[in-house]
């Protein structure tokens, strides 16, 4: 069952190549995150940020080169631990209520009294009251906290959010940003690729920008920070 | 000389023995007379396009264990050059059917089950041309090949136990029914010749789709650039 | 274990999903029924030409009707990407497919056991003898169309023109079922009706060998 106390994770990418179709989407990408870090990935459209948020999921699998998740010192491969992921797609189900699509991925994921677990997390992204609600009803800030509740109903010790602020409206974007500070302060690892929003970026320790499918720019602080970050804001 | 243009030329001369060898050596059948000697063109075509979807399927299960393009390459062309052969394997039958049976086109087991397996993989080719991404392509239509493939079995047997109106099937079917001995050796010399047009035809299709393939890695990568 | 768990989620989740619209089993109940009816002008159906032409006429219809309200089976996990969401959370992918062939077997043979009383009485064929084998054969056939038509749905779900793919791919595929099924069906409507073993085991092979093609590749059909 799911440990209710994660374990710090940091990820690490070794020679990561993608290619679709002989074009390079990712080119000898390495990183070593480690655990606890906010990091923003930063490039242009097509630059690799959520093909490599994809293959960190593990829901692509790269042309060659290796993934692993750095487990307190222990090193581990592969789909374990399952990090959580946002995308700009909620990746709910419209038709199913709120609490219905928590409990069903509670479930797949094998959570201990997946219930209570649904029902704490709906308290906690505010959507308690419309629970029994059709996800298909809600607004898009909504459809984004139902999503957030998703991914976090196994505990995850890693975040992954690719562009999860698009479409979000200025009240749905701060309550995004405090609950990423949440997160953070949690010790959870955090992963995001950002378009444009200043809010949350200001929680950011580290700034990677993609270019080409290749790193161009890693930095945690100084001038060249800020400037990948306004980049990621561009 | 090319080498291409030398085994171009040794298929050619295998067909001429093969073409010579159906009409001259092979034994006028009793009933049918002189038509019947359309049997070494049909039936060395079906077994020939055969073979060809057997190596489109090995090459589509090879290419979803191992992503490597040539492999998507060999599939597309096993699977052109088998609808090739399968295709006159459906115009062969009707010009033999009609002065035999008096009719162009009889729901015959084997001619049903062929007209099956070329719609099938008819499908697979047209599969082909509504997916865009290469690796997208070369996965979503191999594994459809695989299904194809495995179809094949299911598709002549349902035919062959419960569709079939008339006569047995003159080649493996019931005993009785049989092949002179010149008959089936020029029938496998016939079958022999066709397999050399197959390799010939499978090689020339497999190049042009390693080129087409390379050209299309260049004009995404000037499309992105 | 947890592929018999996923797959009970899951097939949950379809099922909740449908009752709660009823879409697709409204919309394939009435298309069969647009067929049976269209189809009586092509024959004059007595009871003597129905027992000759309505085991076929009714596995087409099915098999149209198939094709048709599998299209929607994977599509409908592309709107949201709730197929990675799922991709994510099984622990094997091969408990998506085994969820959605069952809820889809479901749905077909509920369709189908809707329309056989209509079709018995338009068509002026007794059924009720022989009721407890249709219904056997009614889901080997649908079993089949389901396992090939969830995978094949996934496939067409990625391609261009995906509403008109489906049914390209999947009826040349189930040509077997057709065969077998119409001609158990057929000998069960006869004036002495008799139930063709050769015919059951045939369709249980071809299930049987679908569902194992299926376990191998389920994960190369919905990966990324």
């Amino acid at each position: 069952m799911t440990p209710t106390v994660f374990s710090p994770t940091g990820i690490r990418f070794e020679n990561i190549d993608k290619r679709y179709g002989g074009l390079y989407a990712l080119r000898r990408v390495s990183l070593e995150i480690s655990a606890g870090e906010c990091v923003v990935f930063a490039g242009r459209n097509g630059s690799g940020k959520t093909t490599l948020l994809r293959i960190a999921a593990c829901l692509v699998r790269p042309s060659s080169g290796r993934v692993s998740f750095l487990d307190s010192g222990k090193e581990r491969d592969g789909t374990l631990p399952r990090a959580g992921f946002v995308a700009h797609a909620t990746m709910v189900y419209d038709e199913l209520t709120a609490e219905e699509n928590l409990l069903l991925f509670a479930r797949l994921q094998g959570i201990a009294e997946p219930a209570a677990r649904a029902e704490a997390l709906l308290r906690e992204v505010g959507l308690l009251e419309r629970r029994s609600s059709l996800v298909r009803t809600f607004s898009r800030g909504m459809r984004q906290r139902v999503a957030i509740a998703r991914a976090l109903l196994n505990q995850p010790a890693v975040v992954l959010l690719d562009e999860p602020t698009t479409g979000l409206d200025p009240q749905g974007a701060h309550w995004f940003a405090e609950t990423l500070r949440h997160l953070r302060d949690s010790g959870r690892t955090i992963v995001m690729s950002l378009h444009g929003e200043s809010e949350v970026s200001t929680l950011a320790t580290r700034a990677i920008q993609l270019d080409a499918g290749a790193v161009v720019a890693d930095t945690r602080t100084g001038a060249n920070f800020r400037s990948v970050l306004a980049f990621a804001n561009a | 000389m090319k080498k291409s243009v030398l085994s171009a030329m040794v298929v050619l001369l295998l067909l001429g023995v093969a073409a010579y060898a159906a009409f001259f050596v092979a034994p006028t059948d009793a009933k049918q007379g002189v038509i019947y000697r359309i049997l070494y063109l049909h039936v060395a075509s079906a077994w020939t396009g055969l073979t060809s979807f057997f190596i489109c399927f090995i090459a589509n299960s090879l290419y979803v264990l191992r992503r490597q393009p040539r492999w998507d390459w060999l599939g597309v062309s096993a699977g052109e050059t088998g609808l090739v052969f399968t295709t006159v394997v459906l115009l062969t039958g009707p010009i033999w059917a009609h002065p035999v049976w008096g009719i162009w086109w009889t729901w015959d087991a084997r001619l049903t089950s062929t007209f099956v397996l070329w719609l099938l993989y008819v499908s697979y080719l047209l599969l082909r041309t509504l997916v865009e991404e290469p690796d997208r392509r070369a996965l979503l239509s191999a594994l459809f090949g695989i299904f194809a493939f495995i179809d094949v079995p299911l598709v002549f047997g349902s035919i062959r136990w419960w569709r079939t109106q008339h006569p047995q099937p003159i080649i493996m079917g019931a005993p009785g029914a049989g092949l002179d001995p010149t008959m089936y050796r020029v029938l496998f010399f016939t079958w022999l010749a066709m397999l050399g047009l197959m390799t010939l035809l499978l090689r020339q299709r497999y190049r042009l789709e390693a080129m087409r393939g390379d050209l299309e890695i260049i004009q995404r990568e000037l499309e992105a650039a | 274990m947890a592929l018999l768990s996923n797959t009970t989620v899951l097939l949950g989740k379809e099922l909740r999903t449908e009752f709660r619209s009823r879409e697709l089993l409204t919309t394939t109940t009435v298309f069969v029924l647009i067929v049976m009816v269209l189809f009586s002008f092509s024959f004059d159906p007595t009871s003597e030409e129905s027992r000759r032409f309505g085991a076929g006429l009714l596995w087409l219809a099915f098999l149209f009707a198939a094709s048709l309200m599998l299209q929607s089976c994977f599509l409908r996990e592309q709107t949201s990407d709730t197929l990675s969401a799922l991709r994510l959370s099984v622990s094997d992918p091969f408990a998506i497919f085994l969820a959605k062939l069952a809820a889809n077997t479901l749905f077909l043979l509920l369709t189908e056991l809707l329309l056989l009383p209509v079709f018995a009485v338009m068509y002026n064929v007794a059924v009720l003898p022989t009721l407890h084998w249709l219904v056997l054969v009614f889901f080997l056939g649908s079993l089949g169309v389901s396992i090939a038509g969830t995978a094949l749905s996934a496939i067409s779900a990625q391609a261009r023109m995906r509403e008109l793919l489906l049914p390209l791919l999947l009826l040349p595929l189930l040509t077997p079922i057709l065969v077998a099924s119409t001609e158990v069906t057929a000998a069960l409507f006869d004036r002495s009706p008799y139930v063709q073993w050769k015919g059951v085991g045939f369709l249980a092979v071809f299930d049987l060998a679908f569902l194992t093609i299926l376990w191998l590749l389920g994960e190369y059909l919905v990966e990324e």
